[in-house]
């Protein structure tokens, strides 16, 4: 694998990305582009987990809009997201949640970390 | 064609100019060593025999090792040949590195030893669609290959009927790659997509 990662190393600019895990809520910023115009729109969900290593790491995140869920998976170094930001810090046992996809209501809802 | 033999790193992925992923098959390729040209003249054809890959010299057959000692070099672990087209003129005894053959946007074909998939049925070995029913009678055939002939004429199965068997370990070629990067401090071949063959068998690259 070394000469994997020196590949990884040398063509992929690594981002700085904030701490976050599965079940925190997070929104991530990524711009779009339309033709010759970008614009940024966000999304925001909780972390349903992260998969990977190195530079080629992604994360799948989850959101209800309206009754329906959507889930979007990006990777970690992709040059479109701008940013991230942790908006809740979640306290689940399991890295990978997919145990959410089949809850609504008050069964969702994640217990917040402390500390 | 001319080209150059290499060896298969491993897969990963990089960003284009537009921030869109791209699957990547790492090879490692060259600089191979010309170990003979073959003119009209001599061998009734024209080309160039390259060589790749160390080992050790008592590893090598004496056959071998006077070949390579003809052009001025190490033993080797792959000779291929091919066609006397490089940009530039080459020598016995040069050694190619991969900037001189590939640039970035070519596209090339690669040919490898597919991964052995052992004795594999009808379905994945020829693409068969197998029953596609669970009921209606059937219980036991999901993935058979169903009638192989009809009965009084011919009286046989023709040659060629494809069947289960062996599957995989045989002379691939993709062809259309194109060379997303390319790496000269460390002589690094990036194609964009897959090539046959498993981690460490060698490849040849032709453009």
């Amino acid at each position: 694998m070394d000469i994997v990662s020196y590949v990884q190393d040398q063509y992929i600019t690594k981002k700085d990305v904030p701490e976050f895990s599965s079940g925190d809520t997070i929104t991530v910023y990524y711009q779009i582009r339309e033709g010759e115009k970008v614009r940024t729109q966000f999304f925001r969900g909780i972390v349903l987990q992260r998969r990977g290593a190195g530079a080629t790491e992604t994360f799948t995140i989850r959101k209800m809009s309206g009754n329906v869920g959507v889930e979007r998976i990006f990777p970690i170094n992709s040059p479109s997201i701008e940013r991230i930001e942790v908006n809740k810090k979640g306290s689940v046992r399991r890295a990978r949640i997919f145990y959410q996809r089949e809850r609504t209501g008050k069964s969702a809802r994640i217990r917040e970390r402390r500390g | 064609m001319p080209g150059l033999i290499g060896k298969k790193i491993g897969m990963t992925s990089i960003y284009d100019a537009n921030g869109k992923m791209i699957p990547c098959t790492i090879v490692e390729t060259g600089p191979c060593v010309v170990t003979q040209i073959k003119t009209e003249d001599v061998d009734g054809y024209s080309s160039v025999q390259l060589a790749f890959g160390e080992m050790k010299e008592k590893n090598l057959g004496q056959p071998l090792i006077g070949h390579v000692k003809k052009a001025n070099t190490t033993p080797k672990r792959k000779f291929v040949e091919f066609d006397n087209d490089f940009s530039e003129a080459v020598n016995l005894g040069d050694s190619i590195a991969v900037d001189k053959v590939f640039v970035e946007g070519d596209f090339v074909d690669v040919v490898g030893t597919s991964k052995g998939k052992g004795f594999q049925g009808v379905v994945k070995r020829h693409g068969f669609g197998g029953v596609g029913q669970s009921t209606h009678g059937q219980h036991n055939r999901a993935r058979h290959p169903g009638s192989i002939g009809a009965g009084s004429t011919p009286s046989r199965v023709f040659k060629g009927m494809r069947m289960a068997g062996r599957m995989g370990g045989t002379r691939t070629k993709i062809q259309n790659l194109r060379v997303v990067k390319v790496d000269a401090a460390k002589n690094l071949l990036l194609l964009k997509g897959a090539v046959p063959g498993h981690k460490n068998s060698f490849v040849i690259i032709e453009k």
